[in-house]
């Protein structure tokens, strides 16, 4: 589905705020290809109140909303609640990544699941993120919002969700869950997007619901047939 | 020449040749439905054989290790010895895995086909005199299945059967007046409880239960047995008085355990291809952890809808709580279940005034109020069960969550109503619609009588 | 090692495969069921698939034990076996259909004459009535005497720990490996599982042990009046076992940009109860019947925080009579 952007025609004007401060200022073409889609798709909220400002939440916060398709919204007062293809080519959110980080603030994080230590990792995301996510990081409900499940997320991705913190998630600053903890926890979820299945056909991982399902789906019908051909009559 | 002597050794011994000679001629009364419940006969029977099986190898203690065994996302974490051996049972014990995947899909089938072959028995008026003691002996069975498939599933001690155990506890400790004290006493303190607690999980759900569900089951056959099977009317012979059926020997006996082989067969094959509550991914349980998503397993789901459904309401006097939540939904609602289960015999006696025997069986048709009430119990108890899985719809539908709530605490009461009534309606239409038939066929039959010249009045012009 | 093969099956065939004369008997008590020579080829047939199976069974057992491949040898093996027999039900044993007649519905002489033993046996008892009442009496004692060992399960009626909690004035809150919380380490929008100091893994699964800690901004606290006192400068501290069936508290909606987004909320995953960390731990919405027991906490000079007393009511599920003690307003800072 297409998404209608509404914010496509953009006053001038309206790109007041620290961006603008800014723009004067700006160095690197990138950086001004960035303004220009700010202006274009991110001040008509942005800059004005309707939205959170942008000054300070660097590149790592720039670089999740775009890639994952929460940003830029099809309309106002929507809210950034499902993820969704991104709107912007590749090149375009590198602009606008690199605009944004012009303001300060932290960068995109580097993680490295392959230092990270697997058990540790089951621990601290039963501790931090499994209330939300599941165990096994198939999504879940909190009331009024859907975490998502982790199955389609990158290394890149995790570790800036944990230290962004977006919509109602938690933000996990360095403090809370360090660099190297950060490695578990991305090392996990990446175990849990492939996890061994030696008991067979994985059932969502989601436990008794699918289980449930299978047993009366399933293995009800095979026994309902298995005693309607025992059970049928012999003689006429 | 070897049967004979066989059989004259064991008369000799026993004296039992008359007796057997009967018993191989015992008349089973022919149709599918009948079969269901000796599909269950063969779960509990498949749950006996592979439940003794772990038990050389389940470990019914809390107390903590460290794990180091194959499984790299747990290694080095602290956890109890019963999930620990669990945990090595399913991932490094030979053909482990199988039998406990296999003990788990019997008991989620076992369930299910108990409650198909209440179906029968309810819709068919099974349950009237004289079977109300093996009715009764049955639906008590089925209590005492839920609570042995709740331990079991509880004694693993994964985080899911952890919070399944908490929300056990709390729905206990909600009962009126003795709530407290009884989950003390079972518990040995406040949760979660004292070492004594797993042992004592575990030998309920390994000898006490499965021995209470043997006995009332050897009870329940030795009634069906003694007052014979029940029929459905299909031929002239079949009537109150005489019971007709493919005898136990030859006829029975292969049918009976090629079911037998089959449901264990289907079990098996689920056990090793279908992956069942893997609780190596679960972790280990601490009071201060929990997941989203953990359900109780099908059979329980209900209890967990009454709970989801209730408005936020403590009862509370004066700052003292008399009754807590969750009594309503875990408590208050099975029970009146079950109590409808009980009394269902003697209520519908009391308003059919209908105290003759019964070896034939109605078709749900044949008792329009009683199937409008069976259905309507069962739209009831299966919209609850829905509601219990609320969040999962969310997840997968997007339809939110509190909407569905609230939706669902209105029609829980309505639709069971309409499900009823349509279904009343259905069986007098099939009725009525039998009756047209039957008067037509007699009509023909009368005219053909009163034509002198006896030509098929088909032909009439 | 060719010609020993041969003479094998020859002997095989001789023992085994002889089609046996049917031995026709002059009286004969089962109906007669005409041979079916290919039901009985398909049924040999079933059974030498499933003895196949069922050795393939045992062959993965002992070469590959994958789970997969042992339930599909077990399982075909039975099934195979359950198709032979239904075969020979069907095809190869006599069809009957026998009419018996059901039992009487009752035996009115053999009632009677029970009921007459039970009788005369007791008439050479004079005092009925006291013989039924002792026997009922011994009856009931010694029951009771067998089921009172019983009572050791627990503490039946001395269940006052249920109230019992670890939290004193001045204990230190620390997380799991036992590492102190200094309120500097309590950051907005995140949410921290704190237990108290010194307490061993095992009194960490006590109920009212584990807490769940967040930071709000101080202008947004609107904590009533007998909780006034109960946060640390914005950090609040909450039982972290729900009021309702004594799940953990695991799920902090912290929102991001809070005019749009659902204000902050500790949910418990099981029937989704959602409390307000800023009112004081009410409830919001799901079916917790009471607030979330809110534990007062202060920063020590070093930036400790500490326990400032016990938690504002009873800690995880109800039970009946259980009294909601009204809060205590806490003194601002020791």
């Amino acid at each position: 589905m297409r998404r209608v952007v509404v914010l496509a025609v953009v006053l001038p004007l309206i790109a007041a705020g620290p961006a603008a401060a800014a723009s004067g200022t700006l160095t690197q073409p990138l950086e001004r290809q960035g303004y220009h889609l700010y202006g274009q798709y991110c001040a008509r909220c942005h800059s004005t109140g309707l939205g959170p400002s942008l000054d300070g939440v660097g590149a790592v916060s720039a670089d999740f909303y775009l890639r994952m398709g929460y940003m830029p919204l099809a309309q106002l007062g929507e809210q950034p609640t499902h993820r969704n293809t991104p709107l912007l080519s590749d090149p375009q959110i590198r602009a606008l990544v690199a605009y944004i980080a012009s303001f300060g603030g932290p960068a995109i994080p580097q993680p490295q699941p392959a230092l990270g230590n697997l058990s540790q990792g089951q621990a601290l995301f039963t501790e931090h993120c499994a209330g939300c996510h599941q165990i096994v990081a198939q999504g879940g409900y909190v009331t009024g919002a859907l975490p998502p499940p982790l199955d389609r997320v990158n290394a890149t991705e995790i570790a800036e969700a944990v230290r962004i913190g977006p919509y109602v998630m938690p933000k996990f600053t360095e403090k809370a869950i360090s660099d190297t903890e950060l490695n578990s926890i991305v090392r996990y979820v990446e175990y849990t997007q492939h996890p061994d299945h030696p008991g067979g056909a994985g059932l969502d991982f989601l436990g008794p619901v699918p289980e449930g399902l299978v047993t009366w789906f399933v293995a009800i019908p095979l026994l309902l047939v298995l005693c309607l051909f025992v059970g049928r009559r012999l003689s006429a | 020449m070897i049967t004979r002597r066989t059989v004259s050794w064991i008369d000799k011994r026993t004296a039992s040749a008359p007796f057997l000679k009967k018993a191989m001629r015992y008349v089973f009364p022919d149709h599918w439905s009948f079969l269901l419940g000796e599909v269950a006969l063969y779960c509990f029977v498949i749950l006996v054989m592979t439940g003794i099986y772990l038990t050389f190898f389940f470990v019914d203690s809390t107390k903590e290790v460290v794990y180091h065994g194959s499984y790299v996302p747990l290694q080095g974490q602290r956890m109890s010895e019963a999930y620990e051996s669990v945990v090595n049972l399913s991932l490094q014990t030979r053909a482990g895995l199988l039998i406990r995947q296999t003990h788990h899909w019997a008991a989620n089938v076992f369930v299910a086909s108990i409650v198909l072959h209440l179906f029968r028995v309810f819709f068919t008026g099974a349950y009237r005199k004289p079977r109300e003691l093996t009715y009764i002996l049955g639906v008590t069975m089925l209590m005492l299945v839920l609570l042995e498939a709740y331990i079991g599933y509880s004694i693993v001690d994964d985080l899911m059967s952890g919070m399944g155990l908490v929300i056990g506890y709390s729905v206990g400790l909600s009962i009126p007046f003795v709530g407290e004290n009884l989950m003390n006493w079972l518990f040995g303190g406040p949760f979660p409880g004292g070492t004594a607690l797993w042992p004592r999980m575990y030998i309920a759900h390994v000898l006490v239960f499965p021995i209470l569900i043997g006995l009332l089951l050897g009870a329940h056959l030795a009634l069906v047995a003694m007052r014979h099977h029940t029929q459905f009317k299909t031929t002239p012979k079949q009537t109150e008085k005489t019971v007709v059926g493919v005898p136990m020997w030859p006829g029975q006996t292969p049918r009976s355990i090629g079911l037998a082989l089959g449901t264990a067969g289907v079990l098996f094959l689920l056990g090793g291809l279908v992956e069942i509550n893997p609780v190596w991914l679960w972790g280990p349980f601490h009071t201060y952890s929990s997941t989203n998503g953990a359900q109780p397993d099908w059979y329980l789901g209900w209890l967990i809808g009454g709970l989801r459904l209730m408005p936020s309401v403590d009862v509370v006097i004066d700052g003292y709580t008399l009754v807590p939540n969750p009594f309503w939904g875990g408590v208050a609602f099975p029970l009146v279940v079950f109590g409808f289960l009980y009394f269902w015999p003697w209520i519908e006696r009391r308003f059919t005034r209908d105290v003759a025997f019964h070896n034939l069986l109605d078709r749900p048709r044949d008792a329009p109020v009683r199937t409008g009430v069976g259905v309507g119990m069962i739209a009831w108890i299966t919209l609850v069960f829905l509601a219990g899985g609320a969040d999962r719809v969310f997840v997968l539908f997007g339809i939110d969550y509190a909407a569905q709530i609230t939706v669902y605490r209105v029609i829980v009461f309505v639709l069971p109503i309409v499900f009823g009534v349509v279904a009343w309606r259905i069986c007098t239409e099939l009725q009525a619609g039998e009756r047209v038939l039957l008067d037509r066929r007699s009509a023909e039959v009368e005219a053909r009588a009163v034509r002198p010249d006896g030509a098929d009045v088909t032909e009439a012009p | 090692m060719k010609r020993l093969g041969n003479a094998v099956i020859a002997a095989l065939v001789l023992l085994l495969g002889r089609r046996r004369p049917r031995t026709e008997e002059e009286t004969r008590i089962l109906p007669e069921q005409p041979p079916n020579a290919r039901a009985e080829l398909a049924v040999l047939a079933l059974f030498g698939l499933s003895s196949l199976a069922a050795l393939g069974f045992v062959a993965a057992y002992a070469f590959k034990p994958s789970t997969q491949l042992l339930g599909l040898a077990l399982g075909l093996a039975l099934i195979f076996f359950a198709a032979a027999l239904i075969v020979v039900a069907r095809k190869l044993v006599p069809t009957e259909e026998l009419a018996e007649s059901y039992p009487p519905e009752e035996h009115q002489r053999d009632e009677e004459i029970i009921a007459e033993y039970v009788a005369e046996a007791g008439s050479g008892i004079t005092r009925r009535r006291f013989f039924k009442l002792g026997l009922l009496g011994a009856t009931g004692a010694l029951g009771l005497a067998i089921l009172t060992p019983a009572v050791s399960f627990g503490p039946l009626f001395r269940v006052g720990n249920f109230l019992a909690t670890p939290w004193r004035r001045g204990r230190r809150l620390v997380d799991e490996n036992g590492r102190p919380y200094t309120a500097a380490d309590i950051e907005e929008n995140d949410f921290y599982l704190a237990f108290p100091e010194g307490t061993n893994d095992e009194e960490k699964d006590q109920l009212a042990a584990s807490l769940v800690l967040v930071r709000l901004p101080v202008d947004q606290l609107q904590l009533p009046s007998e909780l006034k006192g109960y946060d640390a400068n914005g950090i609040v501290a909450y039982s972290r076992i729900c009021t309702h069936a004594g799940c953990a508290i695991t799920l902090y909606r912290a929102p991001l940009f809070q005019p749009d987004e659902p204000r902050p909320a500790l949910v418990c995953p099981c029937h989704y109860s959602t409390f307000d960390p800023a009112t004081g731990g009410t409830v919001t919405f799901g079916p917790a019947g009471r607030d979330l027991p809110m534990l007062p906490i202060y920063a020590d000079s070093a930036g400790y925080l500490r326990a400032k007393g016990n938690f504002d009511g009873p800690v995880g599920p109800s039970w009946w009579g259980v009294r909601i003690w009204p809060a205590q307003p806490e003194r601002s800072q020791p």
